[in-house]
């Protein structure tokens, strides 16, 4: 073990860091604004947004993310006639692909608010979108919180697929070291422990977000 | 067909030797993924029933596989087992393996795959056994039966009942999870998809025929899934309230 080959190149691995957390939090809010969009048309009665919405929803929850990733690399330059920047194919691929698993989560979320809410929302003079907007989503959301958090938690770890693309985020850092250093053991469990440590401050704030609330709404 | 400035050539996908390359592609991700899933089936059933146990340690054991393996990103351990790994083992074995096993990409993207799946079958496999009423256990131990006998003939009976659909999403999982082997350099068909672009710049038409090949043998194992849980159901089991 040589953990000096850490310390050595602490600054330019953890300079990727920040940019694996940018992935991320850009991810996190594009993919659930979308996903929300897509929750909302799939439980649409409009056939014409009901079923786009669904089969958006099966058809990128059957790819795997790295096919999604070239696809769009490969997609871009035909309808732009440019060559692709990867930040912007990554980030594209990534909301992309994970709206369609937070448009399954709120989906569920938003199904958990009994009917009879909607009815009396509609009932007491609220347009459809007012019902949604103030009625259903804000208590729907309170209930989806801890699987968004894990959601967001695996979206974290998705980000270090920008590395097929040559983004330079952690894992790439962490991989271009090992080629200059030859010290893949050391490098590779280091890697695993950052990613270990964030993933579980996400995981453990995700249980204790679901026991706070089967406190609140026990049922 | 020409869009924009660029015109479609769908014949890469048949042509040779391009045609032959896909087809081998779409064999590999099928036997990586398959393999892998009855390494994840072993090893996820032993964690899963160890977090149920009584015995404090044996929990503890099985829990932080889980929380090692789920909190990593996959990309991470598929690294870790094929850049790291061999480096961990005496000398004279690391020259075997680089002398004998030339394939040794596949074989460490089938353990980390079946490593990685095994966390998440694991917790499938805990939530179906918690999801047996206690009862079912104290009443088969006070049958006379033996510890492997109340899982063998009393749990094992309900609980893998239970389990099927979210075992069959597993699955699923780790099928798309196996393109990810393409960044240790195995053939399976997303690298194979990448790979012919190289050659040919076409790689619009193969990633979207590789799209294609996913999503139909997504549909199949649905589909086969859906027929095996009707044929196994018991007359009144599911969807019962407790």
């Amino acid at each position: 073990m040589d953990t000096g080959v850490i310390i050595r190149n602490f600054g330019f691995m953890m300079g990727g860091l920040g940019l694996t957390l940018q992935l991320a939090a850009i991810t996190i809010v594009g993919g659930l604004i979308l996903g929300i969009l897509l929750a909302l048309a799939r439980l649409s009665s409009r056939f014409w947004l009901y079923w786009p919405a669904t089969a958006y929803i099966h058809f990128f929850r059957g790819l795997p993310l790295i096919l999604v990733i070239f696809w769009l690399y490969f997609l871009f330059p035909v309808i732009t006639g440019k060559p692709v920047n990867a930040y912007v194919a990554a980030i594209v691929s990534f909301v992309v692909f994970e709206a369609a698993y937070f448009a399954e989560i709120v989906r569920a979320g938003i199904q958990s608010i009994p009917r009879g809410q909607t009815m009396a929302a509609r009932a007491s003079g609220l347009s459809a979108r007012d019902t949604a907007m103030y009625v259903i989503l804000p208590q729907a959301l309170r209930n989806m919180v801890p699987a968004l958090v894990t959601q967001a938690v695996v979206i974290f770890q998705d980000t270090s697929l920008g590395y097929v693309i040559g983004l330079r985020e952690f894992l790439r850092r962490v991989n271009l070291v090992d080629a200059r250093e030859a010290r893949s053991v050391e490098l590779y469990l280091f890697a695993g422990l950052v990613y270990f440590a964030i993933c579980s401050a996400g995981s453990l704030a995700s249980q204790r977000l679901e026991k706070g609330r089967q406190r609140m709404h026990p049922a | 067909m020409e869009i924009f400035h660029y015109t479609f050539d769908w014949s890469v996908l048949w042509r040779s030797p391009y045609g032959g390359m896909l087809v081998k592609g779409i064999v590999t991700t099928l036997h990586l993924s398959l393999l892998a899933w009855v390494v994840a089936l072993t090893l996820g059933m032993v964690v899963g029933v160890a977090r149920v146990q009584p015995l404090r340690w044996v929990r503890f054991a099985g829990g932080a596989y889980v929380q090692v393996f789920r909190n990593t990103p996959f990309l991470v351990q598929l690294f870790f087992w094929y850049f790291a790994a061999p480096l961990l083992l005496p000398k004279q074995d690391q020259q075997w393996l680089y002398d004998n096993v030339p394939d040794y990409a596949y074989w460490a993207g089938v353990l980390a795959l079946g490593a990685y799946t095994a966390s998440r079958v694991a917790e499938q496999v805990r939530a179906g056994l918690l999801s047996i009423p206690p009862d079912q256990y104290r009443a088969a131990y006070a049958s006379g039966m033996t510890g492997f006998q109340v899982y063998r003939y009393v749990i094992a009976p309900f609980a893998l009942r239970i389990m099927l659909p979210p075992l069959t999403t597993e699955f699923l999982t780790c099928f798309k999870n196996s393109a990810l082997a393409m960044t240790i350099g195995v053939m399976e068909v997303t690298h194979t998809a990448y790979y012919i672009d190289s050659f040919t710049w076409h790689g619009l038409e193969t990633t979207s025929a590789a799209s294609a090949v996913y999503l139909c043998i997504a549909l199949c194992i649905i589909g086969l899934m859906a027929l095996t849980e009707k044929r196994v159901r018991i007359v009144g089991m599911m969807g019962r309230g407790r």
